[in-house]
């Protein structure tokens, strides 16, 4: 075992499952402030955007072999297909453009 | 829709499999980074968070502190509790105390914004359904990984570090086609984050995770108040699968 491995988990999954679990367990009254709920209805979209810009394009390899797959995804998202299938073919097209570029270069 | 076990096994069958690419790669990466692969495992088992194992490993290594890891975690991780809040407001009356301290464990970005977006109240049988299939892969992903990742050539391992992204991009984009004010919440939180991310002194100043945390708080605030969403609007979702 890596040293103070026990030592180091142990507080890790401690805080990840406290910062879900207090709340979720503890939280019971209905939110009444419009703002409030509004606020939380858009909390998730923001979230996932300031996960993913400008991260996907360092992502996967090269910069533009990243935002090769990047394209992909949203065009494909765009239109609806499957998570799963979005993002085989984000990898798959990253993948292409690595191989390509070193071709080419 | 019937809220069971077996809708909510369903909802969570792609974000299971969108999860199989990124735990493997989160496994090639533990074990490169010097853990033995069955502390990966039991990293990804007991966490079941993506950004948080991987700040956490960086601490492991570097032989930090319980503190540092502590704030670490606390940082990366706390947008699930504003997520459990939001989760919270639709939980139907079954769920009682004992069932949430069990289903706590399985909100992630991805489980909460399938449940978020259900037009019916979530049931803990749903909440389970939905969440064991993307625990389950996230350990095995990890294992795979860990034990393999390193017969995989570079440029594969390379690519697959896209999925995660790539899901992401497939949850935002076909509600944010539906809908305009999901759009800008949208491209204001990105504009934040590329801000956050482009401007030397703010990049030095202040960690991914919290970084995260900046932008989706302001985006949703500016939002909910410029642009505030009809009664009927704040009730459905609207996501596909």
């Amino acid at each position: 075992m890596t040293e103070n491995f026990w030592k180091l988990l142990i507080p890790m999954a401690l805080t990840t499952y406290l910062v879900r679990m207090i709340p979720f367990a503890f939280f019971r009254s209905q939110i009444h402030s419009k703002f409030i709920r509004d606020f939380l209805y858009y909390v998730p979209y923001c979230v996932l955007g300031a996960m993913t810009v400008p991260y996907i394009f360092y992502a996967g390899g090269s910069t533009v072999a990243s935002i090769a797959g990047f394209a992909v995804a949203f065009v494909m998202a765009y239109f609806r297909f499957s998570l799963l299938s979005v993002a085989g073919a984000a990898c798959a097209v990253a993948y292409v453009a690595e191989i390509a570029l070193k071709f080419i270069f | 829709m019937k809220m069971n076990y077996t809708y909510g096994l369903k909802r969570g069958l792609p974000i299971g499999l969108g999860y199989l690419p990124v735990a493997f790669g989160f496994g090639i990466s533990a074990v490169s980074e010097g853990l033995n692969p069955l502390e990966a495992v039991i990293i990804s088992i007991t966490n079941f968070t993506s950004a948080g194992q991987v700040a956490g490993v960086s601490v492991m290594v570097a032989l930090g502190t319980v503190l540092e890891m502590i704030i670490a975690q606390f940082i990366i991780n706390v947008r699930y509790s504003l997520m459990a809040i939001a989760l919270t407001q639709k939980l139907s009356g079954k769920f009682t105390f004992p069932y949430r301290l069990i289903a706590a464990f399985g909100i992630s970005d991805e489980s909460f914004v399938m449940a978020a977006s259900e037009k019916e109240e979530i049931t803990p049988s749903y909440m389970f359904g939905l969440i064991t299939l993307p625990i389950i892969c996230w350990t095995l992903g990890t294992a795979l990984g860990a034990y393999s990742g390193s017969i995989l050539p570079h440029d594969v391992r390379a690519a697959l570090g896209l999925a995660i992204y790539a899901m992401f991009v497939a949850i935002i984009v076909p509600p944010a086609r539906d809908n305009r004010a999901v759009m800008w919440a949208i491209f204001i939180a990105s504009a934040l984050s590329c801000t956050i991310y482009y401007v030397p002194w703010l990049s030095e100043h202040i960690s991914g995770g919290f970084s995260v945390i900046i932008c989706a708080v302001a985006a949703s605030a500016i939002m909910a108040k410029i642009k505030p969403l009809e009664e009927k609007e704040a009730q459905e979702g609207d996501i596909n699968d």
